[in-house]
C-alpha cells in the first residue's frame, strides 16, 4: 500500500506493505536509519519520533497509520551547517556513551521542550521516562535537556 | 527471531463506526480491531496471536474526544491517555480516572494508546504471551500454578485453571466510577457496567473482556455520579515507568458530617478483573476515615486471598493501600 508522509518537512512516500511499522518504512524504505530498533515491544524507547507534534514509539505503529501526517526523526533536528542546541548540549555534557538511546533519547528531549521550554528536572525525567539509557545513568542527560531549554530560550528572546 | 517482523495481514482502515462494526461483523473470529496498537503488535511481533484481518479504528473521528452530556461525560474508546490524563474536564471530575491514565506505561505509550485499548488489553502471563499452550490459549496446562511455576506477579483470588490477572491502571478507576461500557455490533448498541465488562476463567478463559467476535467498544459514559468525591489512586510496580502494576488501588469516597456515608473500591493485578472491594465498603461506611477505620479495612480487603507460591507479597501490599486509600484519600 501507498504511504505518502511528511518526514522532517519533506514530503516522503513508499509502496509498503500492511504489516509494515513506521520504525520499518522510515529505515529500510526512506534510508533514515536515525530511529533505532531496540527491544521491539515499546520499552526501550530508542525508536521513538515525532508524529503530529507527540512522541511515539514508532516500532509500534503501523506505517499506515502516519499515512498523511507529518513526521520528525532525529534527522530533522541538525541540519548541514549547525547542530540542534540540544545536540549541542549533549556533546557538550557528555550526554551519551554509547550512543544508542540517543536518537529517541534527543526526540522525546526535544518534544518536551518544543512544549514546555524552562521543564524542571521533575518534568525532564518525566518526559524521558520512556527512554532507557543502560550507559550513563541519566544525570547528564537531564543536565543537558536543561541547559539546551535556557539556551533556546535566549535564542527566542534574542530573536 | 528477526525483530521487527510480523506476518502479512489483510487491513481495513473504516472511517466511520458503521464501517467498523460491518466489517468486524463479517470478519467473525478473523477480525481484529486495532486500537493504538501497543498490545496488538507484541502480539503479532512474538507471534503468539495472529490474525488474518486488521480493522485499525485510528481514522474513525467520532471514536476520539471526550464529550460532556446531560449527566455525565463520554470519552470516545480512541481517545488517547494522554488526553484523559490532560483533559480538565476528567481531573476536576474525575481526578482519579486521570491520575490511573497518567500512571500507564511511558509517555511515547500514553501518546498512542487508548482507553478501549487499555481496558481490552490481554493479561501479561508470560506463559500465556510467550505463546506456551496454556488453558488461556486453548490447551490443557497452567505454567504458571506448577511447583516451579514464577507466579510472582498472579492472582490472589478467582483461580479457575487460569491465574493471571487484570493488567489495566484505568480499569479499577472505570470500576469504582461505576462507568458504562458502551458497545456497538450488527444489531445495535448496549451498556454494560464496568464491573461486569471484565470476566474471569470461570465465565471464559480465553478472554478478558465480554466482547465477542464482531463486537466493538465505542465509548466509555461516567454520569456525575462520583464527580469531585474524594479519590486515592496508587499503582505500585517494580519499575516506576513502562511497568504494568503489582497491585493498584481506586477509591471514591463522600465524606459527611466526618463519617463515610458512600464508597467505592476497586483493585487491580489480584484477580483476573478487577476486584471490587464491596467487604471494605460494607465495613467502612458510616464510620470516620481515620487510622482505625483504615486497619480495619486493609485486614478486610485480603480477607479470603489465596496466594500462590511466590506472590504472598501482594497481601500486604494490597493491605496497605486500601489503608492508605480510606486515611488518605
Amino acid at each position: 500500500m501507498l504511504v505518502e508522509l511528511k518526514v522532517n518537512g519533506e514530503p516522503r512516500s513508499a509502496d509498503v506493505p500492511p504489516e509494515t511499522t513506521l520504525l520499518k518504512m522510515l529505515r529500510e524504505y526512506l534510508n533514515l536509519t536515525g530511529a533505532k530498533l531496540g527491544c521491539d515491544v515499546g520499552d526501550c524507547g530508542t525508536c521513538t519520533v515525532i508524529v503530529d507534534g507527540v512522541s511515539v514509539n514508532s516500532c509500534l505503529m503501523l506505517a499506515a497509520r502516519a499515512n498523511g501526517h507529518e513526521v520528525t526523526t532525529i534527522e530533522g533536528l541538525a541540519n548541514s551547517n549547525e547542530l540542534h542546541p540540544l545536540q549541542e548540549k549533549f556533546e557538550e555534557h557528555g550526554a551519551l556513551q554509547c550512543g544508542f538511546c540517543g536518537p529517541g533519547m534527543l526526540i522525546s528531549a526535544k518534544n518536551l521542550l518544543d512544549k514546555n521550554p524552562d521543564p524542571t528536572v521533575f518534568e525532564v525525567r518525566d518526559a524521558l521516562a520512556g527512554n532507557l539509557c543502560r550507559c550513563t545513568g541519566y544525570t547528564k542527560i537531564i543536565e543537558a535537556v536543561i541547559d539546551a531549554g535556557r539556551v533556546m530560550n535566549a535564542e527566542q528572546a534574542n530573536s | 527471531m528477526s525483530k521487527d517482523m510480523m506476518r502479512a495481514f489483510e487491513l481495513y482502515q473504516p472511517e466511520s463506526v458503521e464501517n467498523a462494526v460491518g466489517l468486524l461483523g463479517r470478519l467473525g473470529s478473523d477480525g481484529w480491531a486495532l486500537a493504538g496498537g501497543n498490545d496488538t503488535l507484541d502480539w503479532f511481533k512474538d507471534r503468539a496471536k495472529y490474525t488474518s484481518s486488521v480493522v485499525d479504528l485510528s481514522g474513525i473521528e467520532s471514536l476520539k474526544g471526550i464529550r460532556e452530556t446531560a449527566d455525565g461525560i463520554e470519552i470516545g474508546a480512541l481517545t488517547t491517555l494522554t488526553e484523559i490524563e490532560s483533559s480538565p474536564l476528567i481531573q476536576e471530575r474525575f481526578g482519579i480516572l486521570a491520575q490511573a491514565s497518567g500512571r500507564v506505561a511511558s509517555p511515547q505509550i500514553r501518546n498512542t494508546g487508548t482507553i478501549g485499548g487499555n481496558v481490552c488489553q490481554d493479561t501479561r502471563c508470560w506463559y500465556y504471551r510467550y505463546g506456551l499452550d496454556c488453558y488461556r490459549a486453548g490447551g490443557t496446562t497452567c505454567y504458571a500454578d506448577t511447583p516451579e511455576g514464577q507466579n510472582r506477579e498472579h492472582c490472589l483470588w478467582g483461580a479457575d485453571r487460569c491465574v493471571a490477572v487484570t493488567p489495566s491502571d484505568t480499569a479499577p478507576a472505570l470500576v469504582v466510577l461505576d462507568a458504562r461500557m458502551v458497545i456497538q455490533n450488527g444489531e445495535g448498541e448496549r451498556e454494560v457496567p464496568a464491573e461486569e465488562f471484565f470476566i474471569g476463567p470461570e465465565i471464559d478463559i480465553e478472554r478478558m473482556t465480554v466482547l465477542e467476535a464482531g463486537d466493538l467498544l465505542t465509548a466509555i459514559r461516567i454520569s456525575n455520579e462520583w464527580s469531585g468525591s474524594r479519590f486515592y489512586f496508587e499503582k505500585v510496580a517494580d519499575r516506576n515507568t513502562w511497568d504494568f502494576p503489582l497491585v493498584n488501588i481506586a477509591s471514591a469516597m463522600v465524606v459527611e458530617g466526618g463519617v463515610i456515608s458512600r464508597i467505592r473500591m476497586a483493585a487491580g493485578a489480584v484477580q483476573c478483573v478487577p476486584r471490587r472491594l464491596t467487604v471494605v465498603e460494607e465495613v467502612v461506611t458510616g464510620s470516620a476515615p481515620d487510622e482505625e477505620t483504615a486497619a480495619l479495612a486493609g485486614q478486610a480487603a485480603v480477607r479470603g486471598a489465596i496466594p500462590l507460591n511466590y506472590n504472598h507479597f501482594k497481601i500486604p501490599l494490597l493491605e496497605n493501600l486500601v489503608k492508605r486509600a480510606i486515611r488518605d484519600s
